[in-house]
């Protein structure tokens, strides 16, 4: 059997790669989206772009969005307990995105739960899912970027 | 000085007597104020006489939670923004919409009955949707429902970006600038005000007592209940006197139950629509295909693990393959 090098693991995942920031743009732009800012700063008034000021649009592409960033995190942590565990460490920095991805996760799925019918949250707990789903969006941001500045991947190969 | 008619002189009469005594009414011991139960109101059109008792009621009741807005307003960002503002003693006075000072007004339709023209009065106000939209969507929380089927807006946290008014299917938020948190955070760049509408005197309810409007009632127009019994009491007396029922299905249930003589179709196409006057439209349930997508979410981890165990376990086959079958 061929040995899989960190190249052709690369080539392999191309797919993942295009489909988290596609995927991350978009929760980003639909999340941003749920506050009415969009029409007031002309944004909507790009032609191309009117989607942005339609509140039900906007919400139903995030939970769609949402939907599949949890079948990508799921298939990824499949793989790599799966396959390349055994070849590859998560780096630190790949701790702090997971870190942050799931604080989002878990306050996006409490969002979802307090918007079912029949299921109440306590308005104290509501803002603080609210509030806390925002800032961990806004440091996962930040913390993104920096990470793609400074070339920070997610997998390191383990030494021999 | 305008003179009153006699119909006038009895209607403002009938408001002030009647709100007087709505101070203090205690909710009937077999609701519970405090068992959390979902409530609901019962609104009989074919009992409402227009006296505006209800609408005065919750003025009074309210008053104290009435914006007090901060003048001159801060200039705001870019000039599309526009304030909203009805604190002027003019539009204060106003009660033919709904405003952030008018939480309740009558609306009016005149329709034709067996060939006699008929007016018909009723109260209009937030419906409290079972999952409301505008508390659904708020993005900071401020819009809230509560598990005794009250929906409100906290006018604390509000910052008026007017989004429950977009979402909610009768527009009944209304937004008056000037007053609340936003003026705290980036007033020029962010918000405008505070949304304000019905919270069905949650406070009146805490104590224990009748929302202001059902209290003052002289007709006993309106009844509160848990909403499995409204909608049974609505639903026998449908059955006994041929009325048609509104708000039971509409936006996926709401908890303001409408009960008239004569179709809502009928209805709608009489009255005065537009900002601050709800339709009797029919209503699909806004939040139904987000409901169906958050199932979805449901599944979503399983398929994603069930998707890469599958990738490799193709990988494996086709690598087996390749080696000829050897170990």
């Amino acid at each position: 059997m061929k040995p899989q090098t960190a190249s052709n693991h690369t080539a392999a995942q191309g797919l993942i790669k295009p489909a988290y920031v596609i995927l991350l743009a978009l929760m980003t732009l639909s999340g941003m989206a749920q506050m009415p800012i969009f029409k007031r700063y002309y944004i909507a008034d790009i032609p191309g772009f009117g989607w942005l000021a339609q509140f039900y649009v906007t919400h139903i592409l995030h939970y769609a969005g949402a939907t599949l960033l949890l079948f990508l995190f799921f298939y990824c942590i499949g793989v790599y307990f799966g396959r390349l565990r055994r070849r590859f460490n998560l780096t630190g920095s790949a701790y702090v995105r997971i870190a942050l991805l799931t604080a989002i996760a878990v306050t996006g799925i409490f969002r979802v739960l307090k918007n079912l019918p029949d299921v109440v949250f306590s308005p104290g707990f509501t803002m603080l899912i609210d509030i806390s789903h925002l800032a961990f969006m806004l440091t996962l941001m930040v913390c993104g970027t920096v990470f793609v500045i400074l070339k920070r991947r997610w997998l390191a190969e383990k030494s021999l | 000085m305008p003179l009153l008619s006699r119909r006038s002189f009895l209607k403002k009469s009938a408001a002030i007597a009647c709100a007087a005594c709505a101070s203090q009414v205690p909710l009937p011991n077999a609701i519970g104020a405090q068992s959390g139960r979902e409530l609901a109101t019962l609104i009989d059109i074919g009992k409402c006489i227009g006296c505006e008792a209800c609408v005065e009621a919750c003025r009074d009741a309210n008053a104290v939670k009435y914006p007090e807005p901060v003048k001159p307003f801060p200039k705001m960002y870019p000039s599309r923004v526009k304030a909203a503002d009805w604190s002027t003693a003019e539009k204060r006075d106003v009660r033919d919409r709904l405003t952030p000072y008018n939480w309740v007004y009558i609306q009016e339709a005149t329709v034709n009955v067996g060939g006699r023209e008929k007016t018909f009065t009723f109260p209009r106000r937030c419906m409290h949707c079972q999952n409301p939209p505008c508390a659904d969507l708020c993005p900071w929380g401020a819009a809230r429902k509560f598990k005794n089927g009250i929906t409100l807006i906290d006018p604390h946290i509000c910052l008026g970006g007017r989004k429950c008014q977009v979402v909610c299917p009768w527009d009944i938020p209304q937004r008056q600038t000037g007053v609340g948190l936003y003026l705290d955070l980036l007033p020029q760049f962010a918000g405008n005000g505070v949304m304000y509408k019905c919270d069905r005197c949650y406070n009146r309810i805490e104590e224990g007592e009748l929302p202001a409007c059902i209290a003052a009632c002289p007709e006993e127009v309106q009844t509160i209940g848990s909403r499995s019994n409204i909608i049974k009491t609505a639903h026998d007396i449908a059955a006994t006197t041929g009325a048609y029922v509104y708000g039971e299905t509409e936006n996926g249930g709401t908890n303001t139950i409408y009960l008239s003589p004569v179709p809502f179709e009928t209805l709608n196409r009489s009255i005065d629509k537009g900002p601050g006057r709800p339709h009797f439209n029919p209503v699909k349930d806004q939040m139904a295909h987000a409901d169906n997508l958050a199932k979805a979410m449901l599944i979503a981890p399983f398929a994603g693990l069930a998707a890469a165990f599958g990738r490799m376990y193709l990988t494996a086959k086709r690598a087996g393959g390749r080696d000829g079958g050897q170990p």
